[in-house]
């Protein structure tokens, strides 16, 4: 069965991107706008992984991986964190946030279908 | 999913394009050096160059390529201009891009430090450091394996956070052979384990060509909370570079193999000894044992590789493999003939073989074939080239590029073409300044157009020069004694004098042409593809040289007509579609051969007519409506039967000239089929059909 992935972002362009070169990559894709959305949607529905922005309204990147880690049923799902800062402090924080791996906007398909692969296998 | 690419490949190609497409570009240029889009489009094109060959790890070629870059971005900003100078350089320099792209160990690094001292005086500026920078990074390891020793130990919490070991793993083995071993000397008593914690380690042995970074890029997420280290181990060049006594012994004779190993057994090894005195644990020799066996093996593969993955057959197998399956696709024709009123099992392995011949067929064929443009793409740079060695302004220009054609052949073509080419540019186009005084434009034409005719590829080239000297060939042959003064002879027949070895009418003998050498080596070389030579020329107008090369074995689809008794083959390429010819329409039309397609007129030939069949024609007569270019002719047949693979085989010497078929072929049940000429027809009809507008 195709592998669910999750794309939190507020740009409905970049979601689009991502969700295009996923489900090209034979993936199966559900699309939030930032991350209140996503979190409600967890409860409903299970993915294999989620790819998110980092600057959202309502409820920005870090903060939902903060809270996507304590849902026990998301507990080893991999995150991965878009930023457009490649500073080390961003990508520290999103991992003390529970993220699992990260990419730097702007990115190439290619690029983020090897995070995928590395991640999600 | 796509399958799993790997990046460097990924790179050599897109820079082959981005090369490919430079080198036009530049072309263009050259012929517009004020277009500002044409100065944006080569810049980016270095510009992506340099940026993949550093992502890549092709930093001599991402340096190099810095510095053409740089004189662009001069011509960019308008400091300087894309001259006729800058442009051979950049092109001069391609070469050697390609060199740094495809064989960076064989990069020659003076060539490539006195292009860019060649850019640095164009631009008017010595780009400080050049050589060093040149020189700073070894070129490329990329291509050479290495063994890395990664000791990894993954943070506790690695799970917990998302990530997977396994999958890292995995990513490794993906880069090359992998000796694994796991290391669990941390792993706690039951009780204390946490289930979702990683306790384990793993040391890995890994044989890749890929450069350290790609080792680094596995780890990337979690390289900052795993202990890990990565060492690159040496590799010696020769499996067996130091034999042990053991070995020696056995060699000499003094020892028998099975003493060796009985002795061997007894003594423990020095690994178990270790374990046993609690100096190191179990895992770690199993790891070192690992190490020592994936090195030993790592110089192994690199003892037997030669790197690559195509391999060279001698095109006498191809040969064969194309001839068997030309007998393979007839064998299946009959086979799906007696199967048609067969048992419906005997049909489906019969469907099944029919899709597996065609599958076969294509496979061959396209192991073998190539579009022309391949070939005919290498003369751009030959034209440039040769245009600006003999002061000619020349453009060329092709048709036919995707016509395919045979790899051998297309290969052996290339020395003739180049040949043809020089003597083009040096003996028929004239300089500007003659060009101007005959009133044509000055800037020459070359034209190269490759067409399938029948079981042929017709590929010409022509000028628009000064054409062939009858004169003097006529007095150069006389001279030889070849001909007899006042003898007569046909255009074609004194042409075919220039090809006679050591023949040459040119006043001056230049580096490039004149000596007499080269167009009995043309004539020699399309002999041996036992094509065949034409010369047409018009004094003033110009040459045109076309090599007719047969296509020796090729399979076609092919439309199966029937005249009588006997059947046809028309190449289904030519076909446009088939139409009824009803008698009414046959009477009405009789003496005028014309058909109103949509009303559209178009001639037709009545094949009985042509081939002289005896019995009278069916009522209702069908006609097949061919086209060769804008031409368009129907063929009046009795029937058409439908689509059939058809092997063209040619046809013997005794009917080689036979006007109006191409080859012939085999049907199903054994019987022979002619194929059709189409082009032949074609000009029948239009030749006939003047005829009766002038009668």
């Amino acid at each position: 069965m195709a592998k669910k992935i999750l794309s939190v972002d507020d740009s409905a362009s970049v979601r689009q991107m991502v969700t295009f070169a996923l489900e090209t990559a034979g993936y199966e894709t559900v699309q939030a706008e930032d991350g209140r959305e996503a979190l409600a949607l967890l409860k409903t529905t299970t993915v294999d992984m989620i790819v998110t922005d980092l600057n959202m309204p309502n409820l920005n990147g870090i903060d939902l991986i903060k809270q996507v880690r304590a849902l026990p049923n998301f507990k080893f799902v991999p995150i991965v964190l878009l930023t457009t800062e490649s500073e080390d402090s961003k990508k520290a924080e999103g991992k003390a946030a529970g993220a699992t791996g990260w990419i730097v906007k702007p990115f190439k398909q290619d690029q983020l279908l090897a995070v995928v692969k590395k991640l999600l296998g | 999913m796509a399958a799993a690419v790997n990046p460097a490949d990924v790179f050599r190609q897109e820079a082959a394009e981005l090369l490919a497409t430079l080198e036009t570009t530049l072309l263009d240029l050259e012929a517009a050096p004020n277009d500002k889009d044409l100065v944006d489009q080569a810049f980016r094109s270095l510009h992506t160059l340099k940026g993949s060959g550093a992502m890549f790890g092709w930093e001599a070629l991402a340096d190099f390529t810095h510095h053409v870059e740089s004189a662009f971005q001069k011509v960019r900003d308008g400091v300087l201009t894309a001259s006729h100078d800058l442009i051979s350089l950049t092109l001069a320099s391609l070469d050697h891009i390609r060199v740094l792209l495809e064989r960076p160990e064989q990069a020659d690094r003076v060539r490539g430090d006195a292009l860019l001292a060649a850019f640095a005086d164009l631009a008017g500026t010595h780009a400080p450091g050049v050589k060093a920078a040149a020189h700073a990074r070894p070129v490329a390891a990329a291509c050479q394996t290495k063994v890395f020793r990664i000791r990894w130990r993954p943070a506790r919490d690695m799970m917990a956070f998302g990530g997977n070991p396994l999958l890292l793993l995995n990513e490794l083995r993906e880069l090359g052979p992998c000796t694994v071993t796991p290391i669990v000397d941390r792993v706690p008593p039951l009780a204390e384990i946490d289930p979702a914690g990683c306790y384990l380690g793993w040391d890995v042995m890994v044989t890749t060509d890929k450069p350290r970074s790609a080792i680094d890029d596995v780890f990337i997420f979690v390289a900052s909370d795993s202990e890990l280290t990565i060492d690159e181990l040496a590799v010696e060049d020769d499996a067996g570079a130091a034999p042990r006594l053991g070995e020696i012994l056995v060699k000499r004779g003094d020892v028998a193999a099975r003493d060796i190993e009985e002795e061997l057994g007894h003594q423990p090894r020095l690994g178990a000894m270790l374990v046993q005195a609690g100096k190191v644990s179990g895992d770690r020799v199993a790891s070192a044992l690992g190490e020592q066996k994936h090195l030993r093996e790592a110089a192994k593969v690199r003892e037997t590789s030669t790197a690559g993955n195509t391999i060279r057959v001698p095109a006498e197998r191809l040969d064969n493999l194309m001839d068997q399956v030309g007998e393979l696709v007839i064998a299946q024709a009959r086979l799906m003939q007696i199967a048609g009123g067969g048992s419906p099992l005997l049909k489906s392995i019969a469907e099944d073989i029919e899709r597996l011949a065609g599958e076969l067929r294509d496979t061959t064929m396209s192991v073998r074939m190539l579009p022309i443009g391949t070939l005919f793409s290498r003369f751009r740079r030959v034209v440039h080239d040769l245009s600006r060695e003999l002061g000619k302004s020349v453009e060329l220009t092709m048709a036919g590029e995707e016509t395919e054609l045979d790899k051998t052949v297309i290969e052996s073509l290339n020395d003739p073409m180049v040949h043809l080419i020089r003597n083009a540019m040096d003996h028929g186009l004239g300089t500007s300044e003659q060009r101007r005084g005959q009133g044509k434009p000055e800037t020459g034409r070359l034209h190269l157009s490759a067409v399938h005719s029948g079981a042929s590829v017709l590929i010409t080239i022509s000028d628009d020069g000064k054409g062939l000297d009858r004169v003097a060939i006529r007095a150069k042959a006389e001279e030889r004694g070849m001909l007899q003064p006042g003898q007569e002879i046909t255009d074609a027949e004194l042409f075919g004098c220039i090809f006679l070895p050591g023949f040459s009418t040119a006043a001056t003998v230049t580096s490039i042409s004149g000596r007499g050498v080269g167009m009995d080596v043309v004539k020699r070389a399309i002999d041996g593809l036992r094509g065949t030579i034409e010369v047409s020329s018009e004094p003033g107008k110009g040459t045109a040289i076309t090599l007719k090369l047969p296509l020796t074995l090729a399979i076609i689809d092919g439309l199966l007509v029937k005249m009588a008794d006997e059947r046809y083959i028309v190449p289904l390429s030519a076909v446009e579609e088939c139409v009824e010819l009803t008698s009414k329409e046959d009477h009405r039309s009789d003496g005028r051969s014309f058909l109103n397609i949509r009303g559209e007129i178009v001639a037709f030939v009545r094949l009985r007519h042509l081939f002289e069949v005896a019995g009278a024609a069916p009522k209702i007569q069908k006609v097949v409506i061919v086209g060769i270019g804008q031409s368009r002719i129907g063929l009046v047949v009795d029937q058409v039967l439908g689509q059939h693979q058809t092997v063209i085989k040619s046809l013997s010497r005794l009917h080689d000239d036979q006007e109006g078929f191409s080859g012939a072929t085999i049907l199903g049940d054994g019987s022979v089929a002619l194929i059709l000429d189409v082009p032949h027809l074609v000009k029948f009809a239009r030749e006939r059909e003047t005829a009766t507008r002038a009668a």
